[in-house]
Protein backbone atom coordinates (compact mmCIF):
# COMPACT_ATOMS: atom_id res chain seq x y z
CA UNK A 1 0.00 0.00 0.00
CA UNK A 2 2.83 2.40 0.79
CA UNK A 3 3.97 1.97 -2.82
CA UNK A 4 0.46 2.52 -4.04
CA UNK A 5 0.33 5.81 -2.18
CA UNK A 6 3.32 7.07 -4.11
CA UNK A 7 1.92 5.73 -7.32
CA UNK A 8 -1.66 6.96 -7.33
CA UNK A 9 -2.57 10.57 -6.92
CA UNK A 10 -6.04 9.75 -5.55
CA UNK A 11 -4.51 7.74 -2.70
CA UNK A 12 -2.09 10.56 -1.91
CA UNK A 13 -5.01 12.94 -1.75
CA UNK A 14 -7.05 10.69 0.50
CA UNK A 15 -4.23 9.91 2.94
CA UNK A 16 -2.91 13.44 3.20
CA UNK A 17 -6.39 14.87 3.62
CA UNK A 18 -7.19 12.12 6.13
CA UNK A 19 -4.02 12.68 8.12
CA UNK A 20 -4.75 16.40 8.38
CA UNK A 21 -8.39 15.89 9.31
CA UNK A 22 -7.27 13.37 11.93
CA UNK A 23 -5.54 16.30 13.64
CA UNK A 24 -7.93 19.21 13.26
CA UNK A 25 -11.24 17.42 13.83
CA UNK A 26 -10.35 16.04 17.31
CA UNK A 27 -8.52 19.30 18.14
CA UNK A 28 -11.67 21.35 17.71
CA UNK A 29 -13.66 18.40 19.02
CA UNK A 30 -11.96 18.74 22.41
CA UNK A 31 -13.47 22.21 22.81
CA UNK A 32 -16.82 21.11 21.38
CA UNK A 33 -17.15 18.19 23.79
CA UNK A 34 -16.22 20.07 26.95
CA UNK A 35 -18.64 22.82 26.00
CA UNK A 36 -21.38 20.20 25.60
CA UNK A 37 -21.94 21.16 21.99
CA UNK A 38 -21.34 17.67 20.53
CA UNK A 39 -24.71 17.57 18.83
CA UNK A 40 -24.08 20.86 17.09
CA UNK A 41 -21.44 19.13 15.00
CA UNK A 42 -24.12 16.65 13.94
CA UNK A 43 -26.61 19.36 13.05
CA UNK A 44 -23.98 21.23 11.03
CA UNK A 45 -23.00 18.14 9.08
CA UNK A 46 -26.59 17.73 7.96
CA UNK A 47 -26.72 21.36 6.88
CA UNK A 48 -23.49 20.77 4.98
CA UNK A 49 -25.24 17.94 3.16
CA UNK A 50 -27.88 20.32 1.85
CA UNK A 51 -25.10 22.64 0.68
CA UNK A 52 -23.32 19.80 -1.16
CA UNK A 53 -26.61 18.67 -2.71
CA UNK A 54 -27.32 22.25 -3.77
CA UNK A 55 -23.84 22.40 -5.31
CA UNK A 56 -24.34 19.13 -7.18
CA UNK A 57 -27.73 20.28 -8.43
CA UNK A 58 -26.48 23.72 -9.51
CA UNK A 59 -23.58 22.03 -11.26
CA UNK A 60 -26.10 20.12 -13.36
CA UNK A 61 -28.62 22.88 -13.87
CA UNK A 62 -26.34 25.86 -14.50
CA UNK A 63 -23.34 24.92 -16.66
CA UNK A 64 -21.20 27.75 -15.33
CA UNK A 65 -21.44 26.25 -11.81
CA UNK A 66 -20.25 22.88 -13.08
CA UNK A 67 -16.63 23.76 -12.41
CA UNK A 68 -17.23 24.84 -8.80
CA UNK A 69 -16.38 22.21 -6.18
CA UNK A 70 -19.63 21.37 -4.31
CA UNK A 71 -17.48 21.39 -1.16
CA UNK A 72 -17.56 25.20 -1.23
CA UNK A 73 -21.34 25.19 -1.24
CA UNK A 74 -21.13 22.83 1.71
CA UNK A 75 -18.85 25.27 3.57
CA UNK A 76 -21.13 28.24 2.88
CA UNK A 77 -24.19 26.33 4.07
CA UNK A 78 -22.31 25.07 7.11
CA UNK A 79 -21.27 28.58 8.14
CA UNK A 80 -24.79 29.87 7.51
CA UNK A 81 -26.13 26.98 9.57
CA UNK A 82 -23.78 27.68 12.46
CA UNK A 83 -24.93 31.29 12.60
CA UNK A 84 -28.57 30.19 12.50
CA UNK A 85 -27.96 27.77 15.37
CA UNK A 86 -26.52 30.61 17.43
CA UNK A 87 -29.55 32.71 16.60
CA UNK A 88 -31.94 29.89 17.55
CA UNK A 89 -30.07 29.25 20.78
CA UNK A 90 -30.71 32.81 21.84
CA UNK A 91 -34.35 32.67 20.70
CA UNK A 92 -34.97 29.53 22.81
CA UNK A 93 -32.88 30.57 25.80
CA UNK A 94 -34.25 27.84 28.05
CA UNK A 95 -34.41 25.09 25.41
CA UNK A 96 -31.14 25.67 23.62
CA UNK A 97 -30.95 22.08 22.37
CA UNK A 98 -34.04 22.74 20.25
CA UNK A 99 -31.77 24.51 17.78
CA UNK A 100 -30.22 21.14 16.92
CA UNK A 101 -33.29 19.17 15.72
CA UNK A 102 -34.52 22.27 13.91
CA UNK A 103 -31.30 22.65 11.94
CA UNK A 104 -30.84 18.91 11.48
CA UNK A 105 -34.23 18.34 9.92
CA UNK A 106 -33.99 21.60 8.01
CA UNK A 107 -30.64 20.52 6.57
CA UNK A 108 -31.86 17.06 5.58
CA UNK A 109 -35.13 18.47 4.23
CA UNK A 110 -33.43 20.99 1.97
CA UNK A 111 -30.83 18.36 1.05
CA UNK A 112 -33.49 15.86 -0.05
CA UNK A 113 -35.14 18.50 -2.24
CA UNK A 114 -31.88 19.30 -3.99
CA UNK A 115 -31.08 15.60 -4.37
CA UNK A 116 -34.47 14.97 -5.98
CA UNK A 117 -33.98 17.95 -8.26
CA UNK A 118 -30.60 16.55 -9.26
CA UNK A 119 -32.29 13.28 -10.30
CA UNK A 120 -31.71 11.22 -7.20
CA UNK A 121 -28.72 9.45 -5.72
CA UNK A 122 -25.56 8.77 -7.61
CA UNK A 123 -22.12 7.51 -6.60
CA UNK A 124 -20.90 11.04 -6.07
CA UNK A 125 -23.49 11.68 -3.42
CA UNK A 126 -22.87 8.28 -1.82
CA UNK A 127 -19.23 9.26 -1.31
CA UNK A 128 -20.31 12.47 0.40
CA UNK A 129 -22.56 10.55 2.77
CA UNK A 130 -20.11 7.86 3.86
CA UNK A 131 -16.72 9.13 2.81
CA UNK A 132 -14.47 7.80 0.11
CA UNK A 133 -10.86 6.82 -0.47
CA UNK A 134 -11.04 7.43 -4.19
CA UNK A 135 -13.15 10.56 -4.51
CA UNK A 136 -10.79 13.07 -2.84
CA UNK A 137 -9.52 15.45 -5.50
CA UNK A 138 -6.47 17.70 -5.47
CA UNK A 139 -8.89 20.58 -5.07
CA UNK A 140 -10.40 18.93 -1.98
CA UNK A 141 -6.92 18.36 -0.56
CA UNK A 142 -5.99 22.01 -1.02
CA UNK A 143 -9.21 23.05 0.70
CA UNK A 144 -8.40 20.76 3.63
CA UNK A 145 -4.86 22.18 3.85
CA UNK A 146 -6.05 25.80 3.77
CA UNK A 147 -8.67 25.19 6.45
CA UNK A 148 -6.19 23.31 8.63
CA UNK A 149 -3.74 26.22 8.54
CA UNK A 150 -6.53 28.57 9.65
CA UNK A 151 -7.65 26.18 12.41
CA UNK A 152 -4.17 25.50 13.79
CA UNK A 153 -3.26 29.17 13.77
CA UNK A 154 -6.49 30.25 15.43
CA UNK A 155 -6.32 27.62 18.16
CA UNK A 156 -2.65 28.43 18.77
CA UNK A 157 -3.30 32.17 19.07
CA UNK A 158 -6.63 32.00 20.89
CA UNK A 159 -5.89 28.95 23.03
CA UNK A 160 -6.28 30.59 26.44
CA UNK A 161 -9.41 32.48 25.42
CA UNK A 162 -10.97 29.31 24.01
CA UNK A 163 -10.00 27.44 27.15
CA UNK A 164 -11.61 29.94 29.52
CA UNK A 165 -14.72 30.22 27.39
CA UNK A 166 -15.07 26.44 27.52
CA UNK A 167 -14.31 26.11 31.19
CA UNK A 168 -16.43 28.88 32.58
CA UNK A 169 -18.35 31.14 30.24
CA UNK A 170 -19.58 33.51 32.93
CA UNK A 171 -16.06 34.05 34.18
CA UNK A 172 -14.81 34.64 30.65
CA UNK A 173 -17.32 37.44 30.24
CA UNK A 174 -16.61 38.89 33.68
CA UNK A 175 -12.87 38.97 33.11
CA UNK A 176 -13.39 41.09 30.03
CA UNK A 177 -12.08 38.82 27.28
CA UNK A 178 -13.98 39.27 24.00
CA UNK A 179 -16.00 36.12 24.51
CA UNK A 180 -18.55 36.81 21.78
CA UNK A 181 -15.89 37.29 19.14
CA UNK A 182 -13.95 34.23 20.29
CA UNK A 183 -17.09 32.12 20.31
CA UNK A 184 -17.95 33.39 16.84
CA UNK A 185 -14.52 32.46 15.51
CA UNK A 186 -14.85 29.06 17.14
CA UNK A 187 -18.23 28.29 15.62
CA UNK A 188 -17.06 29.35 12.13
CA UNK A 189 -14.01 27.08 12.46
CA UNK A 190 -16.25 24.21 13.50
CA UNK A 191 -18.44 24.74 10.45
CA UNK A 192 -15.41 24.77 8.15
CA UNK A 193 -13.82 21.66 9.66
CA UNK A 194 -17.06 19.75 9.37
CA UNK A 195 -17.41 20.76 5.73
CA UNK A 196 -13.91 19.62 4.76
CA UNK A 197 -13.87 16.50 6.95
CA UNK A 198 -16.90 14.97 5.35
CA UNK A 199 -14.98 14.24 2.14
CA UNK A 200 -13.16 11.51 4.07
CA UNK A 201 -15.51 10.44 6.86
CA UNK A 202 -18.79 11.32 5.21
CA UNK A 203 -21.51 13.62 6.38
CA UNK A 204 -23.30 11.10 8.53
CA UNK A 205 -20.21 10.21 10.52
CA UNK A 206 -18.17 13.40 10.60
CA UNK A 207 -19.25 14.42 14.10
CA UNK A 208 -17.96 11.13 15.47
CA UNK A 209 -14.41 12.08 14.50
CA UNK A 210 -14.83 15.21 16.62
CA UNK A 211 -16.31 13.47 19.64
CA UNK A 212 -15.19 9.82 19.95
CA UNK A 213 -11.43 10.48 20.25
CA UNK A 214 -12.17 13.18 22.84
CA UNK A 215 -14.47 10.87 24.76
CA UNK A 216 -11.60 8.37 24.98
CA UNK A 217 -9.00 11.02 25.90
CA UNK A 218 -11.12 12.46 28.70
CA UNK A 219 -11.15 9.11 30.48
CA UNK A 220 -7.41 9.15 31.09
CA UNK A 221 -6.05 12.68 30.56
CA UNK A 222 -4.65 14.91 33.28
CA UNK A 223 -5.55 18.42 32.28
CA UNK A 224 -6.94 19.99 29.15
CA UNK A 225 -3.75 20.15 27.09
CA UNK A 226 -3.25 16.45 27.59
CA UNK A 227 -6.87 15.87 26.61
CA UNK A 228 -6.16 17.64 23.33
CA UNK A 229 -2.95 15.72 22.60
CA UNK A 230 -4.55 12.37 23.34
CA UNK A 231 -7.63 13.26 21.29
CA UNK A 232 -5.43 14.07 18.31
CA UNK A 233 -3.46 10.86 18.82
CA UNK A 234 -6.61 8.73 18.93
CA UNK A 235 -8.22 10.60 16.04
CA UNK A 236 -5.14 10.20 13.85
CA UNK A 237 -4.90 6.50 14.69
CA UNK A 238 -8.54 5.98 13.81
CA UNK A 239 -8.22 7.81 10.49
CA UNK A 240 -5.08 5.96 9.37
CA UNK A 241 -6.22 2.51 10.47
CA UNK A 242 -9.64 3.25 9.00
CA UNK A 243 -8.28 4.40 5.64
CA UNK A 244 -5.93 1.40 5.31
CA UNK A 245 -8.66 -1.09 6.06
CA UNK A 246 -11.12 0.75 3.81
CA UNK A 247 -8.63 0.54 0.96
CA UNK A 248 -7.81 -3.14 1.43
CA UNK A 249 -11.32 -4.35 2.19
CA UNK A 250 -12.97 -2.03 -0.33
CA UNK A 251 -15.22 -0.39 2.27
CA UNK A 252 -16.39 3.17 2.77
CA UNK A 253 -13.80 4.83 5.06
CA UNK A 254 -16.46 6.59 7.13
CA UNK A 255 -17.48 3.24 8.55
CA UNK A 256 -14.00 1.86 9.17
CA UNK A 257 -12.80 5.11 10.82
CA UNK A 258 -15.76 5.30 13.15
CA UNK A 259 -15.61 1.61 14.08
CA UNK A 260 -11.88 1.98 14.81
CA UNK A 261 -12.68 5.00 17.05
CA UNK A 262 -15.31 2.99 18.90
CA UNK A 263 -12.90 0.10 19.47
CA UNK A 264 -10.26 2.53 20.75
CA UNK A 265 -12.83 4.09 23.07
CA UNK A 266 -13.90 0.71 24.47
CA UNK A 267 -10.28 -0.35 25.03
CA UNK A 268 -9.58 2.88 26.92
CA UNK A 269 -12.71 2.57 29.06
CA UNK A 270 -11.88 -1.03 29.98
CA UNK A 271 -8.22 -0.25 30.60
CA UNK A 272 -9.19 2.58 32.92
CA UNK A 273 -11.60 0.29 34.81
CA UNK A 274 -8.92 -2.36 35.12
CA UNK A 275 -6.48 0.16 36.56
CA UNK A 276 -8.85 1.42 39.26
CA UNK B 1 -6.74 59.72 56.98
CA UNK B 2 -9.10 59.98 54.04
CA UNK B 3 -9.48 56.56 52.45
CA UNK B 4 -9.81 56.20 48.71
CA UNK B 5 -13.14 54.88 47.47
CA UNK B 6 -12.59 52.00 45.06
CA UNK B 7 -16.20 51.14 44.30
CA UNK B 8 -18.75 53.93 44.26
CA UNK B 9 -22.39 53.24 43.46
CA UNK B 10 -24.70 56.25 43.27
CA UNK B 11 -28.47 56.01 43.13
CA UNK B 12 -28.56 52.83 41.06
CA UNK B 13 -31.91 51.19 40.29
CA UNK B 14 -32.37 48.06 38.24
CA UNK B 15 -35.32 46.05 36.94
CA UNK B 16 -35.70 42.81 35.03
CA UNK B 17 -38.70 43.27 32.73
CA UNK B 18 -41.20 44.87 35.11
CA UNK B 19 -39.86 43.59 38.38
CA UNK B 20 -37.80 46.07 40.35
CA UNK B 21 -34.78 44.32 41.78
CA UNK B 22 -32.76 47.23 43.10
CA UNK B 23 -34.00 50.67 44.12
CA UNK B 24 -31.82 53.73 44.63
CA UNK B 25 -28.73 51.94 45.85
CA UNK B 26 -25.87 53.99 47.25
CA UNK B 27 -22.80 52.08 48.26
CA UNK B 28 -19.16 53.03 48.57
CA UNK B 29 -16.34 50.64 49.31
CA UNK B 30 -13.20 52.19 50.78
CA UNK B 31 -9.80 50.83 49.84
CA UNK B 32 -8.58 48.06 52.11
CA UNK B 33 -12.04 47.32 53.53
CA UNK B 34 -13.55 43.88 53.99
CA UNK B 35 -17.21 44.50 53.15
CA UNK B 36 -19.91 41.94 53.83
CA UNK B 37 -22.92 42.41 51.57
CA UNK B 38 -25.76 40.53 53.23
CA UNK B 39 -29.38 39.96 52.38
CA UNK B 40 -31.89 37.15 52.03
CA UNK B 41 -32.26 35.11 48.84
CA UNK B 42 -33.68 37.15 46.00
CA UNK B 43 -32.69 40.45 47.56
CA UNK B 44 -30.72 41.55 44.52
CA UNK B 45 -27.23 40.75 45.83
CA UNK B 46 -26.10 38.90 42.75
CA UNK B 47 -27.66 41.53 40.51
CA UNK B 48 -25.69 44.23 42.30
CA UNK B 49 -22.48 42.22 41.81
CA UNK B 50 -23.20 41.77 38.12
CA UNK B 51 -23.70 45.51 37.85
CA UNK B 52 -20.36 46.20 39.53
CA UNK B 53 -18.65 43.69 37.23
CA UNK B 54 -20.26 45.28 34.18
CA UNK B 55 -22.18 42.11 33.30
CA UNK B 56 -25.44 44.06 33.52
CA UNK B 57 -25.80 47.51 32.06
CA UNK B 58 -26.95 50.24 34.44
CA UNK B 59 -29.69 52.47 33.08
CA UNK B 60 -30.44 54.45 36.22
CA UNK B 61 -27.74 55.81 38.47
CA UNK B 62 -23.99 55.52 38.08
CA UNK B 63 -21.13 53.26 39.03
CA UNK B 64 -17.53 54.36 39.46
CA UNK B 65 -14.57 52.03 39.80
CA UNK B 66 -11.36 53.56 41.15
CA UNK B 67 -12.93 56.95 40.49
CA UNK B 68 -13.52 56.21 36.81
CA UNK B 69 -17.05 55.96 35.37
CA UNK B 70 -17.71 52.29 34.69
CA UNK B 71 -18.30 52.62 30.94
CA UNK B 72 -14.84 54.12 30.58
CA UNK B 73 -13.16 51.65 32.94
CA UNK B 74 -10.64 49.38 31.22
CA UNK B 75 -8.52 47.90 34.04
CA UNK B 76 -10.70 44.86 34.63
CA UNK B 77 -7.80 42.78 35.90
CA UNK B 78 -7.82 45.08 38.93
CA UNK B 79 -10.99 43.29 39.99
CA UNK B 80 -10.94 39.60 40.84
CA UNK B 81 -14.21 37.69 40.93
CA UNK B 82 -15.16 34.36 42.49
CA UNK B 83 -18.63 33.22 41.52
CA UNK B 84 -20.92 30.75 43.20
CA UNK B 85 -19.11 27.57 42.33
CA UNK B 86 -22.16 25.44 41.68
CA UNK B 87 -23.53 27.76 39.04
CA UNK B 88 -20.84 28.22 36.57
CA UNK B 89 -18.52 25.32 36.07
CA UNK B 90 -18.87 21.70 35.18
CA UNK B 91 -16.99 19.43 37.56
CA UNK B 92 -16.06 16.85 34.94
CA UNK B 93 -13.99 19.35 32.99
CA UNK B 94 -10.54 17.92 32.31
CA UNK B 95 -8.38 20.83 33.49
CA UNK B 96 -5.56 20.88 36.02
CA UNK B 97 -5.39 23.37 38.90
CA UNK B 98 -2.52 25.03 37.03
CA UNK B 99 -4.59 25.44 33.87
CA UNK B 100 -7.58 26.84 35.76
CA UNK B 101 -5.51 29.41 37.64
CA UNK B 102 -3.67 30.40 34.46
CA UNK B 103 -7.09 31.33 33.11
CA UNK B 104 -7.04 34.25 35.53
CA UNK B 105 -4.15 35.78 33.62
CA UNK B 106 -5.72 35.61 30.17
CA UNK B 107 -6.83 39.21 30.13
CA UNK B 108 -3.51 40.48 31.45
CA UNK B 109 -1.43 38.46 28.98
CA UNK B 110 -3.59 39.80 26.17
CA UNK B 111 -5.25 38.25 23.17
CA UNK B 112 -3.05 36.32 20.66
CA UNK B 113 -0.24 36.04 23.24
CA UNK B 114 0.90 32.97 25.09
CA UNK B 115 1.96 32.74 28.74
CA UNK B 116 5.65 32.98 29.63
CA UNK B 117 7.84 32.01 32.54
CA UNK B 118 6.87 34.94 34.80
CA UNK B 119 3.19 34.17 34.29
CA UNK B 120 3.80 30.53 35.21
CA UNK B 121 5.54 31.69 38.37
CA UNK B 122 2.63 34.01 39.20
CA UNK B 123 0.29 31.02 38.93
CA UNK B 124 2.44 28.96 41.28
CA UNK B 125 2.59 31.84 43.73
CA UNK B 126 -1.19 32.33 43.74
CA UNK B 127 -1.79 28.61 44.20
CA UNK B 128 0.63 28.68 47.12
CA UNK B 129 -1.14 31.68 48.69
CA UNK B 130 -4.34 29.64 48.95
CA UNK B 131 -2.48 26.58 50.21
CA UNK B 132 -3.12 24.37 47.18
CA UNK B 133 0.40 23.87 45.83
CA UNK B 134 0.41 20.07 46.33
CA UNK B 135 -2.49 19.85 43.87
CA UNK B 136 -1.03 21.88 41.01
CA UNK B 137 -1.16 19.05 38.47
CA UNK B 138 -4.39 17.48 39.65
CA UNK B 139 -7.65 17.69 37.71
CA UNK B 140 -10.00 20.23 39.26
CA UNK B 141 -12.83 17.67 39.25
CA UNK B 142 -10.88 15.39 41.60
CA UNK B 143 -10.81 17.99 44.40
CA UNK B 144 -13.29 18.61 47.20
CA UNK B 145 -15.67 21.58 47.10
CA UNK B 146 -13.57 23.60 49.53
CA UNK B 147 -10.37 22.88 47.61
CA UNK B 148 -12.02 23.85 44.34
CA UNK B 149 -13.14 27.13 45.84
CA UNK B 150 -9.56 27.86 46.93
CA UNK B 151 -8.45 27.23 43.38
CA UNK B 152 -10.99 29.75 42.14
CA UNK B 153 -9.69 32.28 44.66
CA UNK B 154 -6.19 31.64 43.31
CA UNK B 155 -7.49 32.28 39.81
CA UNK B 156 -9.08 35.51 40.98
CA UNK B 157 -5.94 36.82 42.72
CA UNK B 158 -3.32 35.63 40.23
CA UNK B 159 -3.49 38.88 38.27
CA UNK B 160 -2.81 40.74 41.53
CA UNK B 161 -6.08 42.66 41.68
CA UNK B 162 -6.74 45.31 44.32
CA UNK B 163 -10.37 44.25 44.74
CA UNK B 164 -11.63 40.72 45.20
CA UNK B 165 -15.38 40.13 44.84
CA UNK B 166 -16.82 36.86 46.15
CA UNK B 167 -20.38 35.65 45.56
CA UNK B 168 -21.42 33.21 48.31
CA UNK B 169 -18.05 31.48 48.17
CA UNK B 170 -18.76 29.00 50.95
CA UNK B 171 -21.85 27.39 49.42
CA UNK B 172 -21.00 23.71 49.14
CA UNK B 173 -18.00 23.97 51.44
CA UNK B 174 -18.29 21.84 54.56
CA UNK B 175 -18.43 23.70 57.86
CA UNK B 176 -15.02 22.47 59.03
CA UNK B 177 -13.33 24.10 56.07
CA UNK B 178 -15.39 27.29 56.18
CA UNK B 179 -13.40 28.60 59.14
CA UNK B 180 -10.01 28.07 57.49
CA UNK B 181 -11.48 29.54 54.31
CA UNK B 182 -12.31 32.79 56.10
CA UNK B 183 -8.93 32.69 57.74
CA UNK B 184 -7.40 32.77 54.28
CA UNK B 185 -9.65 35.70 53.26
CA UNK B 186 -8.53 37.66 56.31
CA UNK B 187 -4.93 36.96 55.28
CA UNK B 188 -5.59 38.34 51.79
CA UNK B 189 -7.24 41.43 53.30
CA UNK B 190 -4.79 42.19 56.09
CA UNK B 191 -1.48 40.96 54.72
CA UNK B 192 -1.85 41.55 51.00
CA UNK B 193 -4.01 44.68 51.44
CA UNK B 194 -6.74 43.43 49.12
CA UNK B 195 -10.16 45.08 49.27
CA UNK B 196 -12.78 42.37 49.70
CA UNK B 197 -16.48 42.49 48.85
CA UNK B 198 -18.15 39.33 50.07
CA UNK B 199 -21.75 38.47 49.31
CA UNK B 200 -23.52 36.13 51.67
CA UNK B 201 -26.96 35.44 53.09
CA UNK B 202 -25.44 34.43 56.40
CA UNK B 203 -24.30 37.36 58.52
CA UNK B 204 -23.54 35.13 61.51
CA UNK B 205 -20.35 33.63 60.15
CA UNK B 206 -18.85 36.85 58.86
CA UNK B 207 -19.76 39.30 61.62
CA UNK B 208 -16.41 39.03 63.40
CA UNK B 209 -14.36 39.12 60.20
CA UNK B 210 -15.61 42.02 58.12
CA UNK B 211 -14.89 45.72 58.63
CA UNK B 212 -18.06 47.00 56.93
CA UNK B 213 -21.56 45.69 56.40
CA UNK B 214 -24.15 46.49 53.77
CA UNK B 215 -27.64 45.03 54.11
CA UNK B 216 -29.56 44.69 50.91
CA UNK B 217 -33.13 43.84 50.15
CA UNK B 218 -34.07 45.69 47.01
CA UNK B 219 -33.15 48.84 48.98
CA UNK B 220 -29.88 49.20 50.78
CA UNK B 221 -31.02 49.21 54.40
CA UNK B 222 -27.79 49.72 56.18
CA UNK B 223 -24.34 50.57 55.08
CA UNK B 224 -21.59 51.35 57.47
CA UNK B 225 -18.75 50.05 59.57
CA UNK B 226 -19.10 46.89 61.62
CA UNK B 227 -18.90 48.94 64.82
CA UNK B 228 -22.02 50.89 63.92
CA UNK B 229 -23.78 47.75 62.83
CA UNK B 230 -23.28 46.10 66.20
CA UNK B 231 -24.80 49.13 67.92
CA UNK B 232 -28.11 48.69 66.08
CA UNK B 233 -30.90 47.47 68.34
CA UNK B 234 -32.95 44.40 67.66
CA UNK B 235 -35.90 46.19 66.13
CA UNK B 236 -33.70 47.93 63.63
CA UNK B 237 -32.01 44.65 62.81
CA UNK B 238 -35.30 42.97 62.07
CA UNK B 239 -36.02 45.75 59.62
CA UNK B 240 -32.85 44.95 57.79
CA UNK B 241 -33.93 41.42 57.23
CA UNK B 242 -36.27 41.55 54.38
CA UNK B 243 -39.24 43.68 55.27
CA UNK B 244 -39.20 45.83 52.21
CA UNK B 245 -42.92 46.51 52.37
CA UNK B 246 -42.76 47.97 55.82
CA UNK B 247 -39.98 50.20 54.66
CA UNK B 248 -42.15 51.39 51.82
CA UNK B 249 -44.65 52.55 54.46
CA UNK B 250 -41.93 54.52 56.14
CA UNK B 251 -41.36 56.28 52.87
CA UNK B 252 -44.98 57.39 52.87
CA UNK B 253 -44.58 58.86 56.32
CA UNK B 254 -42.03 61.36 55.13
Amino acid sequence: MIEAIFQYEFLQNAFLAGAIIGIIAPLLGAFIVVRRLSLIADALSHVTLSGIAAGLYLGQAVPSFGAVNPLYFGMIFSIGGSLLIERLRSVYKHYQELAIPIMMSGGIGAGVIFISLADGFNTDLFSYLFGSVSAVSRGDLFAVMAISVIVLLTVFLLYKELFILSFDEEYAKASGIPSKAVHFAFIILTALVIAVSMRIVGILLVSSLMTLPVAAAMRIAKGFKQTIWLSVLFGETAVLVGLFSAFYLDLAPGGTIVVTSIILLLVIIMWKKERN
Amino acid sequence: MEQKTVINIRDVSFRYDRENVLEHINLSVPQGAFVGLVGPNGSGKSTLLKIILGLLKVKEGKVELFGIPQHKFKDWDQIGFVSQKANSFNTGFPATVFEVVMGGLAKKIGIFRRPRQNEREAVEKAVKAVGMEPYLKRNIGDLSGGQQQRVFIARAIVSNPSILILDEPTVGVDSQNVESFYHMLTYLNKELGMTLLLVTHDIGTISDKVTHVACLNKYLHFHGSMKKFIQLDEQELSHLYGHGIRLLDHHHDH
